[in-house]
């Protein structure tokens, strides 16, 4: 067989090979070649994240923006569904940092959140190419409608989006509003809108193509937007947590519609 | 006739339950798939049923419920060198939360090396190339990739193990029991042509392969054989998590290190 055999495997062999950093106990740590107290302790947090993930720097006006689109986004409405499992945490007595961390992972969403801003993310960097090799806009964005779902345009409740004027409003303040793949964003938004009149841009598509202006790939854009909600998330756990145990979205036996099997006998 | 917005009405083909009259959440008997849980079924039902039937409305044959039972066992332990185990006792070794410590199991054992995609994919390519061999050789020289997928690229044909050099001998163990056990179409398939097939891969099978093929086996589908690789894989998670904790960090590995970026280095150059 051809296969890469286990040769690589021995060589990692208790050993972590890494460019990233390492903690020394007692003495100093290490982030992405730099001393961290000596360097980097005077970083707003959001920036020493972004920076660990892309290894760059980013202006003020972007740092305030990344920091904007969090705040603007924290919605602490425990019937949220990420936000609701933070809250079922608390009211359970289970402990906040489980609660918080599995409200975390579901964001990672198709309807909404991760998946859905990675989706958008793709097509817009996808769309920059073909516009570039001189594909028509409205050509492209119908046929990728009709093959699959583009991502970031309509929401599941209500299609008009709240935060989009807010965060508009400040990138342009910031002088951030004129990038390629927010301008495209807004393009997308046109061409749907004469086919699909439900399809209005919603936060996802806004929040990846400020994002993907700041030169982020789809990968890095994955890892930065993981706190996304997370503000958002304590108040309905704490709130929860006061509340009488288990009395978080009670449900009665009538509560659950059964469209299965008639009872029937067990015959094994 | 009750009385709650049937838009709050949560809406379930699996379980029922039967209020006791005078408290209308505590159940006086429950029902899956129409099963009297507690009144019929503990007692006389195996677990493998009960999985399955939380799947599934009927049934299979008993040698098929015999299969994922052999399966179950053959996957409650990946062992310490598993990387989701090893997440786990990460977990267990510094006193975290029980949930914590098997989250850090089904986090890294859900991945696309050697975890739960690994079983998605596998499973997928099943429903693709079926028992055709040459299906199996256009799988694995062409599968597209997603780009948007929030899980990264595959490094290797699903199912087959990117290291190794021959079949280890559990996974061949494993695939002949579970054909003989289960005498089904992918199982036995894939043990009379196991060789060929990793010819035309070019890799040896790994367990999630077989896992694959049993499930494919079973009836199914992808997604639900990503969620029974990720459960069965619990117990062994468990354990190890707990065991280490016994243990105490000082007796567990923390590895030596290659700073290859290292501020204190530059400055001595």
């Amino acid at each position: 067989m051809k296969g890469r055999g286990p040769e690589l495997l021995r060589e990692h062999v208790g050993r972590l090979k890494t460019r990233m950093g390492a903690c020394y106990p007692g003495s100093h740590a290490v982030f992405r070649g730099h001393d961290l107290h000596v360097e980097l302790r005077g970083m707003d947090w959001i920036e020493l994240y972004i920076f660990g993930i892309t290894g760059r720097r980013f202006s003020p006006e972007q740092i305030e923006l990344l920091h904007a689109i969090w705040v603007y986004t924290s919605y602490p409405d425990a019937r949220l569904w990420n936000n609701r499992i933070a809250a079922l945490a608390g009211n359970v007595r289970s402990s906040a940092n489980l609660g918080i961390a599995a409200a975390l992972a579901v964001s990672e969403a198709t309807v909404y959140g991760g998946q859905a801003g990675c989706r958008a993310m793709e097509f817009f960097l996808r769309a920059r190419v073909e516009l570039e090799k001189g594909v028509n806009l409205e050509t492209l964005v119908l046929q990728e409608a009709c093959k699959r779902r583009i991502y970031g345009y309509g929401r599941p409740i209500n299609s008009s989006d709240e935060r989009i004027p807010w965060l508009m409003a400040l990138a342009r303040r910031l002088g951030l509003d004129q990038g390629q793949h927010v301008k495209l964003a807004f393009d997308v938004e046109r061409v749907l809108l004469t086919r699909y009149p439900q399809l209005r841009i919603n936060y996802a598509a806004l929040h990846a193509a400020l994002i993907a202006d700041l030169g982020l790939s789809m990968r890095e854009y994955q890892l930065l937007r993981i706190p996304t909600f997370l503000a958002g998330m304590p108040p309905g756990l704490i709130e929860a947590a006061d509340k009488p145990e288990g009395s978080l979205f009670p449900t009665p036996c009538d509560g659950v519609a059964y469209e299965g099997i008639e009872k029937r006998q067990w015959r094994r | 006739m009750s009385d709650i917005d049937p838009k709050h009405l949560i809406h379930t083909r699996i379980w029922q339950e039967e209020p006791e009259p005078d408290n209308p959440f505590a159940a006086r008997a429950a029902f899956c798939r129409g099963y009297d849980v507690f009144g019929e079924m503990v007692g006389k039902a195996r677990w493998v049923e009960m999985l399955f039937l939380l799947f599934r409305d009927e049934l299979p044959e008993t040698a098929t419920l015999d299969m994922l039972e052999a399966l179950s066992v053959a996957l409650a332990n990946p062992g310490p060198r598993d990387p989701s185990i090893h997440a786990a006792m990460c977990g267990g070794v510094a006193g975290s939360t029980a949930a914590a410590s098997l989250i850090a199991a089904l986090s890294v054992g859900a991945g696309r090396y050697g975890g739960a995609r690994d079983v998605f994919d596998a499973m997928a390519a099943w429903g693709i190339c079926g028992t055709d061999l040459a299906s199996w050789q256009a799988h694995v020289a062409g599968a597209p990739a997603d780009p948007a997928d929030i899980w990264p690229r595959g490094e290797h044909p699903p199912g087959f193990d990117t290291y190794g050099i021959s079949t280890a001998t559990t996974v061949s163990q494993l695939l002949s029991k579970l054909a003989l056990i289960g005498k089904t179409s992918c199982l036995t398939w894939l043990d009379g042509h196991r060789q060929q097939l990793e010819q035309v891969v070019g890799l040896p099978l790994a367990i999630s392969g077989v896992a694959a093929a049993a499930f494919a086996d079973l009836g199914f589908t992808p997604k639900e054989g990503e969620m029974l690789y990720l459960l069965l894989r619990l117990p062994g998670a468990a354990a190890h998590a707990l065991e280490q904790g016994e243990y105490g960090y000082k007796r567990f590995p923390f590895y030596a290190l290659d700073l290859e970026d290292d501020p204190t280095r530059k400055d001595a150059a």
